[in-house]
């Protein structure tokens, strides 16, 4: 699993850093950024879930790989 | 000592005394139906405007008003989404809906950047500002926001009965923002003039209210004044030497941002923490919980966020034009009701229900698109902090008497009286 942030449509809420720490930080503006090149580690998919399901801007897109 | 051309003349001068705009007739009175003539100036909107939103979005989803000189109220989360996304049509030259219109020429800059700023504009006058509000930054005022607050509750000294809007929500904001400014904390009455005087003054005369806003901006200027012979590590000397396009600020850019990050950093954290501990008071399951178990606070703020979000905008329709059904015409306001938005059926389950452990939580209350509030991580520390306190070393309290609550008349709704009675 996957995910990645749509910098064009982040605003700074920072829900995503808040609630998952593990997956993801933020820039110097407070915009969110992906940690670990995106990569979900095994174990943290529902983070990433939570993530995406709390974003106000639907910026996160989560990327499930076969 | 420092000498600063722009500041040595009131810039204000240069604009004349009578800013130009366009006035309508001010209209008071209770409203006989809130689909065609809504006003959120009314006492019966202030104490409980949910009814009200509730019954508009089920038929008729985009009220109208001929007060104010015309405007128009999404109840709809996906009606509010898309004017707060449309900066093409829907203008934020002016974001208090009152009885004045400031002149089209005012955009995009306005009256308190980027707030007030449309794009192009508004990125840059932003831009400036979000390094001193990450979580990472405001993360440091968090240890004297505690301290803070344990010195509120000392001092309620063993009283059974205390205002919690008055001797402890207010004072949070107002000494933590009034700090990152670089304002005496002893100013704080003055602030609470200033607040009222911005946002609850809407439907004065119009020359009533431009005289309230100048003792605002008399005393931003003596700041500014003090801060250009003493500079210190705030945001004041910050915006003083902050640069835009290779040249210093304009001076009412500074003082207008001044105003902004006073007045919208004090009005809205104080109703978000008074709201909240109105809630906890009359619903004891929810305090039990939060109380024995802190670990859900950040979850549970969050929906007390969705569910009395503090914090109403407004926008400019920029052209006449025919929008989702409405025939706008252009000038007429859009009161932009995030808390409207974060009670819609069609985008929450339970909608109307306060769930302290609501995990999917997608809520609008500091805003959407360009405009998020640039404060956000400042207010959830504080909001997190001030319930934490609390709960901490007042596990048990209840409202003292329901009759005696009050809530603020506007674009700002929270408690501005809270009588609870602890223990």
């Amino acid at each position: 699993m996957k995910i990645q942030i749509d910098s064009e449509v982040c605003q700074g809420h920072g829900r995503c850093y808040d609630l998952a720490p593990s997956l993801f930080g933020d820039d110097d503006e407070g915009y969110g950024k992906v940690l670990r090149a995106g990569v979900v580690p095994p174990g943290e998919e529902q983070n990433a879930r939570l993530a995406v399901a709390n974003c106000p801007e639907r910026a996160i897109e989560l990327i499930e790989e076969t | 000592m420092a000498v600063d051309e722009r500041f040595a003349r009131d810039f204000r001068e240069a604009r004349g005394d009578e800013p130009e705009g366009t006035r309508n007739e001010i209209v008071t009175g209770p409203v006989a139906d809130w689909a065609t003539d809504f006003s959120h100036t009314e006492p019966e909107w202030a104490a409980d405007p949910y009814p009200i939103q509730d019954d508009l979005r089920q038929r008729c989803p985009i009220a109208h008003t001929p007060r104010f000189g015309g405007g128009w109220l999404p109840t709809r989360y996906a009606d509010v989404a898309a004017i707060a996304y449309d900066t093409e049509r829907f203008s934020s030259r002016s974001i208090i809906m009152s009885n004045f219109r400031p002149p089209r020429d005012v955009a995009p800059i306005g009256g308190s950047p980027p707030i007030s700023s449309d794009p192009p504009f508004h990125h840059d006058a932003r831009k400036l500002l979000l390094p001193a509000f990450t979580k990472k930054a405001v993360a440091r005022q968090e240890p004297a926001t505690r301290a803070l607050c344990h010195s509120l509750i000392d001092a309620f000294d063993g009283q059974g009965v205390v205002d919690a809007a008055r001797d402890y929500a207010q004072h949070i904001p107002m000494r933590v923002i009034a700090g990152m400014l670089g304002f005496p904390p002893a100013d704080g009455p003055q602030f609470r003039q200033f607040v009222e005087n911005t946002l609850e003054g809407i439907n004065l005369p119009p020359d009533e209210r431009i005289t309230r806003m100048s003792a605002l901006f008399d005393y931003l200027l003596a700041q500014i004044h003090d801060h250009i012979d003493n500079p210190r590590e705030d945001l004041t000397t910050f915006l003083i030497n902050a640069e835009l396009y290779g040249r210093k600020l304009e001076p009412s850019h500074v003082a207008g941002t001044m105003a902004l990050l006073l007045i919208a950093g004090i009005d809205t954290t104080w109703s978000a923490i008074g709201a909240s501990l109105w809630h906890l008071a009359r619903v004891p399951a929810d305090r039990e919980r939060l109380a024995a178990e802190p670990a859900l606070l950040p979850t549970a703020l969050e929906e007390f966020l969705r569910a009395y979000a503090p914090v109403t905008m407004a926008r400019l329709v920029k052209q006449d034009m025919q929008w989702h059904g409405a025939d706008m015409k252009a000038d007429d306001w859009i009161l932009l009701s995030f808390p409207a938005a974060n009670r819609d059926p069609a985008q929450f389950e339970r909608a109307a229900e306060v769930v302290i452990d609501r995990q999917v939580n997608r809520h609008a209350a500091f805003g959407l698109g360009i405009h998020r509030c640039v404060g956000s991580h400042l207010a959830r520390m504080e909001l997190r902090v001030a319930l934490d306190v609390w709960l901490s070393r007042i596990p048990a309290f209840t409202l003292a008497d329901p009759s005696m609550v009050t809530w603020s008349t506007g674009q700002i709704r929270g408690p501005r009286t809270l009588p609870l009675r602890l223990g």
